[in-house]
C-alpha cells in the first residue's frame, strides 16, 4: 500500500509518481510542512503525518465529531477536510491545549467533573468547548449543550461533560479577572 | 475511506474557477464547504477528476441586504455566519430560523448556504427556505455571463441542478418585498445532525395586519422539496385568522407525500407538518401583534 503523504524533506511526487503538494500548516503554534497527495484527509495528516494522535477518527462519515480540531479558531471535522486545504492556516489539536506544566482549564474540568469515561470523544468535545468559551465566556447550560451537539459520546456521559465545560468557563473567568 | 485521486485546483478568482470548470468538461466538482461533497467522495458516490476549491477566492463570504431590501448570500457564506448574525433576523426571519437547525454546529462552521442548495439533497433545509422565499441562484459562466435562476427551476431532481458544467453558483438572492418579512422554520429531527423527520419553512410578506404574499416549503416529506402552493395561497389576503391558519395547516399536510420509515409513519409526519404550520404562524402573530 502506498502512502498518501510523504514526510518532509520535500519531493515533487510520491514514490509511485502521484503528484503531491507542499503544505505548511501552523499547528499548535508551530509551523510544520508536509508533501501530501490532495486526497489526504486533514485528520490523517495530523495523526499519521505529524503523529498528533490526540485527534481521533471515529465514524469517518462526518457524524460523530471525534476528529474535531480548530481551524483558524473554528471547530471543524478533520475527517471532512483535505489536508491540502489547511495550507497557510492555523490548526489547534488537543495537544495544543495544555502547556508543558499545566493542563488547560477545560482539561482540568473534564478531570474534576468526571467528564470522560472511555475518552474517545474527549478531544473533540474539548475543542468544541474551547471554541464556545473563546466566543462566549459565560455560557448557560443550554448554550453548552447546543455547542457540543455535534460531538457524540457513545458512553452517553453528557451530563458530566456539560458540567466540565461549565466548570472550565467559571475557572477561565476567574483567572481572567485576577490576571487583569 | 479515501476518495479516488483527483487533480486539486485552488483558484483565487471566480473567473479562474470558471475557466477550470470549462477546461474539465463536466469532470469537475466545486469544493466550497465540502460537508456533503467530501463524505460523498469518500464513499465514492462522487469521483470528480478535478476538484475546484473556491475557498481561496476572496469576497464571496458575505450576506447582506441591498438598499431596496434584496438579500444576497455569497457562495462562501457559511451556515454559522447566518446563525451568528445579529442583523439577519430583522431582514430574513425564515433564514434566521433555519440557520441553527442545519446539520450540527461543527458542520455549520464549514458548510455553505449556496453549496447546500447546489447539492440539491431532497432532504436539505435550505431548499425549503428558498422555495418559500421564491429565492434565486445567480450562476456565472465564461466571459462574465450571468443568469439568475429561480430555485424551483434550479433544482432539476435529487442531487441535480440545471447549472451548466462551466457555471459557478456565485450567489443566492432573496427578492425584496414592499411590506415586512415574517415567517419561520421548524424541523423535527431525532437527534442533531440527522435528516429531518419533517421540516416546514413559512415566508410571509405582511402589510399592516394583512398577508400580501406567502410561501411554504416542506422538507423530508416527499421525494423532493415540496412547495405547498395551495397552503400558502390560503394565507394570502388574510389576517392569519384561525380559520385561514387551520386551512393552510390542513392543505400543507395534504400536499405532503411522506413515507413511513424508521423516523415515523406517514400519518405522523403529515401531522407534524400541520402542527409546524400552526406553530410558525402563531409565532408570527406573537412577533407581529398588529397582524390579527
Amino acid at each position: 500500500m502506498t502512502s498518501l503523504f510523504e514526510e518532509v524533506p520535500p519531493s515533487t511526487s510520491s514514490n509511485d509518481g502521484v503528484p503531491v503538494r507542499r503544505v505548511e500548516v501552523r499547528i499548535n503554534g508551530e509551523t510544520r510542512a508536509a508533501d501530501v497527495e490532495p486526497r489526504l484527509l486533514l485528520a490523517h495528516l495530523l495523526r499519521n503525518g505529524f503523529r498528533l494522535t490526540g485527534t481521533h477518527t471515529g465514524c469517518d462519515t462526518t457524524n460523530c465529531g471525534a476528529c474535531t480540531v480548530l481551524f483558524d479558531g473554528q471547530p471543524v471535522k478533520s475527517c471532512t477536510m483535505f489536508a491540502v486545504q489547511a495550507d497557510g492556516h492555523e490548526v489547534t489539536t488537543v495537544e495544543g491545549l495544555a502547556t508543558a506544566s499545566e493542563l488547560h482549564p477545560i482539561q482540568e474540568g473534564f478531570k474534576d467533573e468526571h467528564g470522560l469515561q472511555c475518552g474517545f470523544c474527549t478531544p473533540g468535545m474539548m475543542l468544541s468547548a474551547k471554541a464556545l468559551l473563546d466566543e462566549n465566556p459565560d455560557p448557560t447550560e443550554d448554550e453548552v449543550r447546543w455547542a457540543l451537539s455535534g460531538n457524540l459520546c457513545r458512553c452517553t456521559g453528557y451530563q458530566n461533560i456539560v458540567k466540565a465545560v461549565l466548570w472550565a468557563a467559571e475557572k477561565l473567568r476567574e483567572s481572567d479577572g485576577s490576571g487583569s | 475511506m479515501y476518495p479516488s485521486r483527483f487533480d486539486y485546483q485552488a483558484p483565487s478568482t471566480v473567473e479562474e474557477a470558471i475557466a477550470l470548470l470549462s477546461a474539465a468538461d463536466g469532470e469537475a466538482k466545486v469544493l466550497a464547504g465540502g460537508q456533503s461533497l467530501i463524505p460523498m467522495m469518500k464513499l465514492r458516490f462522487a469521483s470528480p477528476k478535478t476538484l475546484v476549491d473556491i475557498n481561496n477566492i476572496p469576497g464571496l463570504d458575505y450576506h447582506r441586504a441591498d438598499a431596496d431590501g434584496t438579500y444576497r448570500i455569497g457562495a462562501l457564506c457559511r451556515h454559522a455566519d447566518l446563525e451568528k448574525s445579529s442583523t439577519l433576523a430583522a431582514h430574513q426571519p425564515t433564514v434566521a430560523a433555519a440557520a441553527p437547525l442545519v446539520a450540527d454546529p461543527i458542520v455549520r462552521t464549514r458548510g455553505t448556504f449556496v453549496g447546500s442548495v447546489c447539492h440539491a439533497d431532497p432532504q436539505g433545509d435550505w431548499a425549503s427556505v428558498m422555495v418559500a422565499l421564491d429565492g434565486r441562484i445567480v450562476a456565472q459562466g465564461p466571459g462574465g455571463r450571468q443568469r439568475t435562476i429561480p430555485v424551483k427551476e434550479f433544482v432539476a431532481g435529487p442531487f441535480q441542478t440545471v447549472l451548466a458544467t462551466d457555471e459557478l453558483a456565485v450567489e443566492a438572492v432573496i427578492p425584496a418585498v414592499a411590506g415586512t418579512r415574517a415567517g419561520g422554520y421548524l424541523k423535527l429531527e431525532r437527534r442533531v445532525g440527522d435528516f429531518a423527520t419533517a421540516g416546514v419553512a413559512v415566508a410571509l410578506e405582511l402589510v399592516g395586519d394583512v398577508v400580501r404574499q406567502a410561501g411554504i416549503g416542506l422538507t423530508g416529506v416527499g421525494a423532493a422539496t415540496i412547495s405547498a402552493d395551495d397552503a400558502a395561497a390560503a394565507l394570502v389576503n388574510t389576517t392569519l385568522d384561525p380559520d385561514s391558519v387551520e386551512n393552510a395547516a390542513r392543505l400543507a399536510a395534504e400536499v405532503s407525500r411522506p413515507r413511513s420509515d424508521h423516523r415515523g409513519s406517514a400519518d405522523y409526519k403529515r401531522h407534524v407538518v400541520a402542527t409546524f404550520v400552526r406553530r410558525i404562524l402563531a409565532d408570527v402573530k406573537r412577533v407581529h401583534p398588529e397582524a390579527a
